[in-house]
């Protein structure tokens, strides 16, 4: 299934780990609760060492995948364990990607990754003005890229990325790094304003924590929403009290549900007021 | 200078999103006020570079070591400008740079802490608040210069991610200019990060090289045969080298940290060195493709270096192009010939030189008899906030060169 499939039939949940938090084995079941739960895209976080984009949750979260000995390689083999049925999105820093392989530059990143089943890359640290070669090995083994459009990005900048984007754009709800938050930024409805007339899907991330968020947000009229900090903080607080895995992926099941469940019924109400 | 995003395959701008609108502000306020002198913007940073910073600043000829290695040898002393090190240049051209462009909160990353020392007394000096991230490492090891940020009037906030050092500082530092870009300028403390940053660096740092240059024709009467400049970022050694680069008769080694060892230890991720130039390979580091040290995989590696200033993975693109072009060479020293040139200089000159300066003392020494008749290096700060590691990493070592030790021993302590 495309990216672009996955937001076909209602509102989109995208949920975000990083693979291998906080091993390898967890995290495999991890992910595929997740996919029980009611994902319809799921972001892999690959681990770089430097992840400037990521506030204190994530940041935690790669620390414990790398200290777990995830490497690109071992995430490749981590997609390719995974039984999921729901399209996989790779979200790692250009660095990782540019090194992989004996060839400078992204394409062997990408081809591996179209090998292992991967749909898209979303890479916080690279702007539409640098993403030539990525997006040209993209469209080489059929991959979609996926851009962060922030508060900030307006005018060029923005119709830079509407040609280049592909697969969904991923709407970033309010500045700053990654990190759940108790309130919903009225920055979101602006920026979703700003790309009504877009063609991909709108997902909206950074900081939604709870099924009452996705529904506002869905209902504000996002396509999708995308969730990692408030799962990420599951995995953490399991790793934490030392819990047996399984209750660990019970619970971010329910969480799932209940975001997905909380998307559905921002969709309802949208329908209800059309 | 030019406003180029590019220097070869090098630079760019690998920033997330958020951030991409303040660096296209940043990049057309870099062309208006500093290249084209908008509202006078360069005459006042000359004005307040001379009359706060103390500028000019001399070319020194050292008379004990130019005798020693039967040569001339100058020193561009920048450990004269006010604060101590060079990096006032920088921190006071961004500072006014900021307030030009109506920015109402300074934010900076330190190392060694002269660049976070220079931003707060820049800051103060234009009445700007001011934060600076600081790894709790570096903290600990450069206790002077963080009082002297807090006396400045600096909000000084402690990293304490990874190792606790410059790396994590600046990842800590976007990550607040992500949240807070509307209203804050980042001071970014070398020739490194996204573009427009490498190339303005390098021009507010280049009035060293645009005086010496002109100080050398004066006392020596030509220019020199080599100009020596340590190398972490690479600020001072881009504003050492900047207007020789087109004088190609002139020899230009930037001087980095060999560390422990030039040797890396890939399974625990840790280079013994900060040696970027010399042992590092492309990649893509803070916004910028340049060379970092990094294991196989792209991982960013731990570096080490005696000196906290030039502990840095990275360094700048400029400095990465002119090396691979063969303009400028990459050399390093360890951490012991840095050591022992740290107590030559200061006893044979009576000057106190930063740790990353000995480093290009340290060269010299090893090097130079193929240096040619004239030397120019740059002192690019003193080393006043180095002493507690001097003293600590002098106690751990027999250097024939260093002083008497023992009352130090006998009080049992290596604080100041």
């Amino acid at each position: 299934m495309s990216l672009a499939d996955a937001f076909a039939d209602g509102p989109a949940f995208v949920p975000y780990l990083a693979a291998g938090d906080p091993d390898y084995e967890s995290s495999i079941e991890y992910v595929e609760a997740l996919a029980r739960g009611g994902a319809d895209v799921i972001e892999l976080g690959l681990p770089f060492s430097e992840p400037i984009a990521e506030g204190p949750t994530i940041q935690e979260a790669v620390v414990r995948s790398l200290e777990g000995g995830m490497t690109p390689s071992r995430f490749f083999e981590f997609v390719e364990e995974l039984d999921v049925d729901v399209p996989l999105v790779c979200m790692t820093y250009y660095n990782l990607i540019y090194q992989y392989g004996d060839e400078e530059g992204p394409r062997p990143f990408v081809e591996k990754s179209a090998e292992v089943g991967i749909e898209g890359f979303v890479v916080p640290d690279l702007p539409a003005e640098e993403s030539g070669p990525l997006r040209e090995a993209c469209d080489e083994f059929g991959l979609d890229l996926v851009f962060i459009v922030a508060p900030t990005t307006k005018g060029e900048r923005l119709e830079r990325m509407r040609e280049q984007v592909s697969g969904y754009v991923y709407v970033q709800a309010r500045l700053g790094t990654t990190g759940a938050r108790d309130d919903v930024s009225d920055q979101t409805d602006e920026s979703l304003a700003r790309l009504t007339d877009w063609d991909v899907p709108k997902a909206v991330g950074f900081g939604i924590k709870t099924g009452e968020h996705a529904e506002r947000i869905v209902s504000a009229g996002a396509d999708g929403i995308i969730v990692g900090s408030a799962l990420v903080d599951i995995v953490a607080a399991g790793h934490e009290n030392d819990e047996p895995t399984g209750a660990v992926a019970d619970r971010l099941e329910a969480k799932a549900r209940e975001l997905k469940q909380g998307a559905l019924r921002g969709a309802g109400e949208e329908a209800r007021v059309e | 200078m030019s406003a180029d995003s590019k220097f070869g395959d090098y630079g760019g701008q690998y920033v997330p999103e958020a951030l991409m609108p303040a660096i296209e502000e940043l990049t057309d306020a870099y062309e208006r006020y500093v290249l084209d002198n908008e509202d006078g913007f360069m005459d006042e940073f000359r004005d307040r570079l001379r009359d706060f910073g103390g500028r000019p600043l001399p070319l020194q000829r050292a008379d004990q070591l130019s005798a020693r290695y039967d040569r001339e040898v100058y020193l561009k002393r920048e450990d004269l400008l006010h604060g101590g090190a060079h990096k006032l240049n920088n921190a006071l051209g961004q500072v006014l740079l900021a307030k030009y462009m109506g920015k109402e909160r300074i934010i900076a990353e330190t190392g060694a802490g002269q660049h976070g020392t220079a931003t707060a007394m820049a800051a103060a000096h234009l009445d700007m608040p001011c934060e600076i991230y600081m790894g709790k490492t570096d903290i600990a090891r450069q206790r002077p210069n963080v009082f002297r940020m807090r006396t400045n009037g600096a909000e000084v906030t402690p990293v304490t991610a990874g190792r606790g050092t410059l790396k994590e500082a600046i990842s800590e530092t976007m990550r607040d200019w992500a949240t807070t870009v509307e209203d804050t300028h980042y001071v970014i403390g070398s020739v490194v990060g996204p573009a427009p940053f490498p190339a303005m660096v390098r021009d507010f740092q280049a009035v060293i090289s645009e005086e010496a240059r002109e100080q050398i024709q004066e006392k020596a009467g030509r220019l020199p045969d080599a100009v020596l400049a340590c190398a972490g970022g690479g600020s001072n050694t881009m504003g050492t080298f900047a207007h020789f680069v087109d004088d190609e008769d002139v020899g230009l080694y930037a001087v980095e940290a060999g560390g422990s060892s030039l040797s890396v230890d890939e399974e625990s991720g840790v280079a013994p060195n900060s040696a970027s130039l010399s042992t590092g390979d492309e990649g893509v580091l803070h916004g910028a493709r340049t060379k970092i040290l990094q294991d196989a995989d792209g991982q960013i590696m731990e570096s080490h270096s005696i000196s906290a200033g030039l502990d840095y993975a990275g360094v700048g693109p400029e400095l990465a192009h002119l090396v691979d072009t063969g303009r400028v060479e990459a050399v390093n020293v360890d951490d012991d010939a840095a050591l022992e040139a740290f107590h030559r200089l200061s006893q044979d000159e009576g000057v106190i030189p930063a740790l990353e300066t000995a480093h290009a003392f340290g060269y010299l020494e090893k090097n130079y008899s193929e240096l040619g008749d004239v030397v120019v290096v740059n002192v690019s700060g003193r080393g006043d906030k180095d002493l507690e590691t001097v003293i600590e990493e002098t106690m751990e070592r027999d250097l024939s060169i260093a002083p008497d030790m023992s009352v130090f021993r006998e009080v049992g302590g290596g604080a100041l």
